[in-house]
């Protein structure tokens, strides 16, 4: 809302920095050649990929550009029954929290793995802002296989970000709270004493891309915003954003607004790991889930985690250090050699680059300008690189192109902002269509950007797109950054509500797709690898229906003898093994979504029948020719009544070789 | 007396024959590819001397349509034959040299050329069996349509476009038997020059 009450001086702003009171049109933003740059021909492929956060719709957006195709969405916090996604017996307890099953959460920020700070192509993370949680998406499948819950949180803000090995990802609690194993039921206005903001250090396995919460630091109660880790000279030193300087627990926009500074804090986790090997942690008894997807199985177990390390950052005096930084700071942006710090004050007229030479001398000489919480706090200008004078109004986020430039994003003003890092003197600026928030450069919070390409996220559209009622799309701008101006080529609708974004070089990723899975490998406990061995079993209420899909028909595709009460689980397997042939299943009155089931996959929807009838079945993904007569009959009879369980493959052609088969009942 | 020993051409020629034949038990002789719109890829399909490789599988799966019998390797006699009789021309080749005789030589040309018209006689009746012998009851049934592959080419089959051709030990196979000829053809002619 804070912004909201900025808009009344956006025109002033405007006035300051453009010269007019009319922020440009499309019209003169776009070159003449903005339609070649961006297409590419039918049978082509984009040059980049783009996955883009889908906030509030829980998932991942995957783009392709320049183009700006939706390639895929990946569910990943929220469920998504086009895929059986949290539907599906295997992906259920991909979902599971301290707090039960959520089908959705708000999905900020996205980070590619990298090793020595440049992007490997290998798996993408993903962080829940509300029910504070680290994804990790595995980018030969597009799949996510992993999701871990933080506990001491809440309000996952500044996060997934790495270090440049993807030694850790990082997890800032944006909400200050009290830590689990004290007493939460305490009054609001108990703020400073009670109220903690935790930083969460989840290691990452180099090989298989397992994570484990290795530890917590527990620093004063303020709230994270956003982070970035150092890179090369400053690798083992990770930075985060913080507003609410001010400890305000009750109308932030304006109490949260008073400090003329709040912080960038650094954290030295190299020292972390020294103290944590030293045992000077404690042991906080908490639960927070812990959800992997195993491959082979392809199914997805939870599992309850008891207890996490926390190291106090006010204790061990020389793992934390706070950077002054005006003025409510929002990004923490690390350039591609590791030497500058740019925080991005939301209500700040300038940019200020912290240097990391400097803020290491001045820890040295002990150049404090008091403490926070018991936290050093070093003095501004010992820390200070120096400032980018009237950039805009409202800077946000910054990245970088890797040939000296940085490019911050001005929600106020509406613009997309080039300058210079060693001169800090601004080199361009166009408009974006409107209100930009996180902006992104191919490789641009990497130690070797690609650079080529920029896109901003807009949070406003209005007259962009066709209207679509109260509601209108968010969007996405691309900006060609290869020349000194940036220029627009491209406006692209998204999905739920970007906000930060990453890009790679297609080659990275394209070529380590997997296209389907071997059958001879799915360990799935209820595969079945070929029509003979389709049967049902009974076990008391539970029917296991051992059920192949392939070209075009289900085996079996007639069940007669499921009773009401029952619960019936359809275990099928896709027996294909070609690209591109998954199968789909669904049936008739169940609460539930359909199954989307990859060639060599097993997936499982349970159904519980209400009332007796015929419950047709079908194949929902349009798979051949023969497609529309991929179906079966399921009847339900009443409960108690002694309809035999009995299955069948009743086509043609089979007949006479396959006739009704009995259940095995257990 | 009748100079029948051979020339160094020829033994330098049969020796290089004898490790091609060799060769070709090891490689793929045949191959078959198969283009549709859904498959811009292709789908490729190898008869080696001994098994089928490729993507088979696939091709079982769309010909089930047209009602065509699967493939599996387990059923052709030839693969049970085919290594050794590849063996066992090698070793002709070879024994030729070692004998030194132009008779050795005729013979061996005309048993392989036998065994190169009988190998693709058998391939062009699989290929038949394959396209006429249909299941009447397939989804797909178009009057008068059969599905023989090619046995040399290109020919156009429904949605798929089917290409046929000799892979590595096919070529193998060819170059002996035109070496053989040529060989055969040579010595004859010095042969009537001596006399």
């Amino acid at each position: 809302m804070k912004i909201i009450q900025l808009f009344g001086i956006s025109a002033f702003a405007s006035l300051a920095f453009l010269g007019s009171c009319k922020p440009k049109g499309t019209e003169t933003a776009v070159s003449g050649d903005a339609a070649e740059k961006v297409y590419v021909a039918p049978g082509k492929y984009d040059e980049v990929y783009n996955f883009v956060s889908g906030g509030f719709n829980g998932q991942m957006n995957v783009y392709g550009l320049p183009s700006g195709r939706l390639l895929k969405v990946v569910p990943i916090f929220s469920v998504n029954p086009e895929n059986g996604y949290g539907y599906s017996e295997e992906t259920k307890p991909m979902l599971e929290t301290s707090h039960g099953f959520i089908p959705w959460d708000d999905q900020h920020h996205l980070e590619l793995s990298q090793t020595n700070g440049e992007q490997d192509g290998r798996w993408i993370f993903a962080n829940a802002n509300n029910t504070p949680r680290v994804a990790r998406v595995n980018l030969k499948t597009f799949r996510t296989e992993e999701i871990i819950e933080l506990p001491n949180s809440a309000g996952n803000h500044s996060s997934p970000f790495i270090t440049e090995n993807t030694e850790y990802v990082v997890a800032g609690t944006r909400f200050a709270v009290p830590t689990d194993d004290m007493n939460g039921d305490v009054p609001i206005n108990s703020f400073k004493e009670n109220f903690k903001g935790v930083i969460s250090f989840i290691g990452v396995n180099k090989e298989t891309g397992d994570m484990n919460l290795s530890f917590q630091i527990e620093a004063p109660g303020v709230n994270f915003d956003l982070s970035h880790a150092g890179k090369g000279k400053s690798h083992g030193w990770f930075f985060f954003s913080c507003y609410n300087s001010e400890q305000a627990n009750t109308l932030l926009e304006v109490n949260a607004s008073q400090n003329d500074k709040d912080f960038i804090m650094a954290v030295n986790w190299k020292k972390a790991e020294e103290y944590l090997k030293a045992g000077k942690g404690r042991k906080v008894k908490t639960q927070y889930a812990h959800n992997k997807f195993d491959e082979s199985t392809q199914t997805a177990t939870s599992k309850m985690e008891q207890e996490v390390t926390v190291l106090s950052a006010k204790e061990l005096k020389d793992i934390c250090y706070f950077m002054p930084t005006p003025k409510s700071p929002h990004g923490c942006d690390v350039d591609p050699t590791g030497e500058y710090i740019v925080g991005s004050g939301k209500l700040a007229a300038l940019i200020p680059v912290h240097s990391f030479t400097k803020m290491l001398k001045a820890i040295e000489n002990k150049e404090f300008a008091g403490e926070y919480d018991g936290i050093p706090i070093l003095k501004y200008e010992s820390t200070l690189y120096g400032e980018v004078q009237k950039p805009g109004l409202g800077p946000l986020h910054t990245e970088f192109d890797g040939k000296g430039n940085a490019y911050t994003s001005f929600f106020v003003s509406s613009e997309v902002v080039k300058w210079d890092i060693k001169t800090l003197k601004v080199l361009d600026r166009q408009p974006t269509f409107y209100s930009v928030g996180h902006l992104m450069v191919v490789g641009g919070d990497t130690k070797k950007p690609y650079g080529k390409y920029l896109v901003a996220y807009n949070k406003i559209t209005k007259d962009r797109f066709l209207p679509t009622g109260p509601e209108l799309t968010q969007s996405a701008q691309l900006y060609d950054i290869s020349g000194d101006k940036m220029k627009l080529l491209l406006d692209f609708p998204t999905f739920g509500e970007p906000h930060y974004a990453q890009a790679v070089p297609a080659s990275l990723i394209k070529d380590n797709q997997v296209k389907f899975y071997n059958i001879a490998d799915n360990k799935h406990p209820y595969a079945t690898k070929g029509e003979a061995e389709s049967k049902v079993v009974r076990q008391g209420n539970k029917v296991h229906v051992y059920m192949t899909s392939i070209r075009s028909h289900f085996a079996p595709d007639n069940i007669e003898g499921i009773k009401v009460g029952d619960e019936v689980y359809f275990h099928v397997t896709n027996l294909e093994q070609d690209w591109d042939v998954p199968h789909g299943f669904a049936i008739k009155g169940n609460q539930n979504a359909e199954l989307l089931i990859m060639p060599g996959e097993t997936c499982t929807l349970k159904w519980v029948p209400k009332k007796p009838g015929m419950w047709p079945m079908y194949c929902t993904d349009f798979c051949s020719a023969l497609h529309q007569e991929m179906q079966g009959y399921v009847r339900v009879s009443p409960a108690g009544s002694n309809v035999p369980l009995t299955y069948s493959l009743n086509n043609k052609a089979d007949n006479a070789k396959s006739p009704v088969k009995t259940a095995v009942t257990k | 007396m009748k100079n029948n020993s051979l020339s160094k051409l020829s033994k330098i020629l049969l020796i290089t024959s004898g490790i091609g034949l060799i060769i070709s038990i090891f490689v793929p002789i045949w191959a078959i590819y198969l283009e549709a719109p859904q498959y811009p890829e292709g789908l490729g399909m190898f008869l080696h001397a001994h098994k089928i490789t490729g993507d088979y599988e696939i091709i079982n799966g769309l010909n089930h349509y047209i009602g065509m019998k699967e493939i599996h390797q387990e059923d052709f006699w030839e693969f049970k034959i085919l290594p050794y009789a590849l063996g066992f021309f090698a070793a002709l080749a070879f024994l030729t040299v070692f004998i030194n005789n132009k008779k050795w030589l005729y013979f061996f040309a005309a048993l392989f050329l036998i065994f190169g018209v009988a190998f693709m006689v058998d391939f062009y009746l699989w290929e038949y069996d394959y396209g006429h012998n249909l299941n009447p009851n397939a989804a797909i049934v178009v009057p008068g349509m059969s599905y023989q592959p090619p046995l040399l080419g290109f020919k156009q089959l429904l949605n798929f476009g089917a290409y046929s051709y000799p892979d590595i030990g096919g070529w193998i196979m060819f170059g002996v038997g035109i070496i053989l000829v040529v060989l055969s053809y040579l010595e004859i002619k010095s042969s009537k020059k001596v006399i």
